[in-house]
């Protein structure tokens, strides 16, 4: 194995700047710094590792070990379900929960990363492997495999982002009345809040926001129940939200208008700024498991018209 | 495991006798409006309940 160390080691740096490149640590705090970013950065390089040695196995004809790679996908997917689990045990610590859609997301967006991973330390191997055979010198070779492999991870960092609010919908800003003890955002009713003391502190310090979807396709998605929580939880954190655990009446709500499928959302924020709050939930990603498309078929298309 | 009502009436605070029959749910009686304020919040922050208004001189506390 050890004239293969030419492939074997451009392929598992190229590995390991792909998953670099995917880690990163920013408002969400997810992967949590520094544990977390630790054992992943771990993972990526065992991922890398097994990308890489699969072109020289096969070579070698030690068949066995490409049988690693099944291996390696049983790993990943246990990752998955670890990053389910943490997620899900610490939802309750929460003030505003991200919901089971957004951690599903999460989890399968640390999944999908590994495979990345592994593919980029793939393509990187097989690049090199080719232009060896084809009597290439082994400087060329290695420089050409790692500008393929870098090329291979910018184009899966594009290809797995993904889509924000703002690029299905339309957020404006939005008034807050009370019709009774019923909070109404743009004329949908939110929530039935009793006590008057509430009520005058959402008069003072409450915003609001519409969400208007651009087509039949936004409309289904921002109806799904899992991405308004994600909304509302992407909200609470980047503005601050005034509440504790013994207030339900301050937890932000996101209702759909049921005539035209608009979403309205009322919050106490901690920081009063409609335009922030505009800005954080239009830059909110939109799940992959909220995503519907019903405009791809003749019968969604036809609905629509 | 998480034991705890959910979603469930935990008491009702009136101040129209008549409008309450409940043999079930805890029910109290205040004498205005201003004292049903102060019951519902502070059996709102034991039960870690929302206040919801009938507007037919009740509140209904409710776990969510």
């Amino acid at each position: 194995m050890f004239n293969y160390v030419y492939i074997i080691v451009p392929s598992i740096i190229v590995g390991v700047l792909s998953r670099i490149s995917m880690l990163r640590s920013d408002y969400r705090q997810y992967p949590s710094y520094p544990q977390g970013v630790f054992s992943h950065l771990t993972l990526g390089i065992i991922s890398a590792s097994l990308g890489s040695v699969a072109i020289p196995a096969i070579a070698e004809k030690e068949f066995a070990a490409v049988t690693f790679l099944a291996l390696a996908a049983q790993q990943f997917r246990d990752v998955r379900s670890l990053e389910r689990q943490s997620l899900d045990n610490i939802e309750p610590t929460e003030l505003v929960a991200r919901g089971t859609a957004y951690i599903e997301d999460i989890a399968k967006a640390f999944e999908a990363r590994n495979y990345m991973t592994m593919l980029s330390a793939l393509i990187t191997s097989i690049i090199i492997f080719i232009f060896v055979k084809l009597n290439i010198r082994i400087e060329i070779a290695v420089v050409v495999g790692f500008l393929v492999g870098l090329g291979a991870v910018i184009f899966f960092n594009r290809y797995i982002t993904r889509e924000k609010v703002a690029d299905i919908a339309e957020v404006r800003a939005a008034n807050i009345t009370f019709d009774g003890p019923l909070l109404t955002v743009n004329g949908v009713f939110i929530m039935n809040i009793g006590l008057k003391a509430s009520q005058e502190i959402y008069q003072e310090r409450g915003i609001a926001v519409e969400i208007i979807p651009k087509d039949a396709n936004a409309v289904a998605t921002l109806a799904n129940l899992g991405q308004r929580q994600a909304i509302q939880h992407n909200a609470a954190i980047l503005l601050g939200i005034r509440k504790d655990v013994d207030e339900p009446d301050f937890t932000p709500i996101a209702r759909r208008n049921p005539h035209n499928g608009n979403v309205v959302m009322a919050i106490l924020p901690m920081e009063l700024n409609e335009k922030r709050l505009i800005e954080a939930v239009s830059s909110t990603v939109v799940l992959e498991s909220a995503k519907r498309k019903p405009l791809s078929t003749n019968v969604g298309k036809k609905a629509a018209d | 495991m998480d034991v705890g009502f959910k979603e469930n009436i935990l008491a009702i605070i009136t101040i129209d006798k008549n409008k309450v029959s409940s043999g079930t749910v805890p029910t109290f009686y205040a004498k205005d409006e201003e004292e049903r304020e102060r019951i519902a919040l502070l059996l709102s922050k034991i039960t870690m309940g929302m206040v919801h208004d009938l507007e037919n001189g009740s509140y209904v506390i409710v776990r969510h």
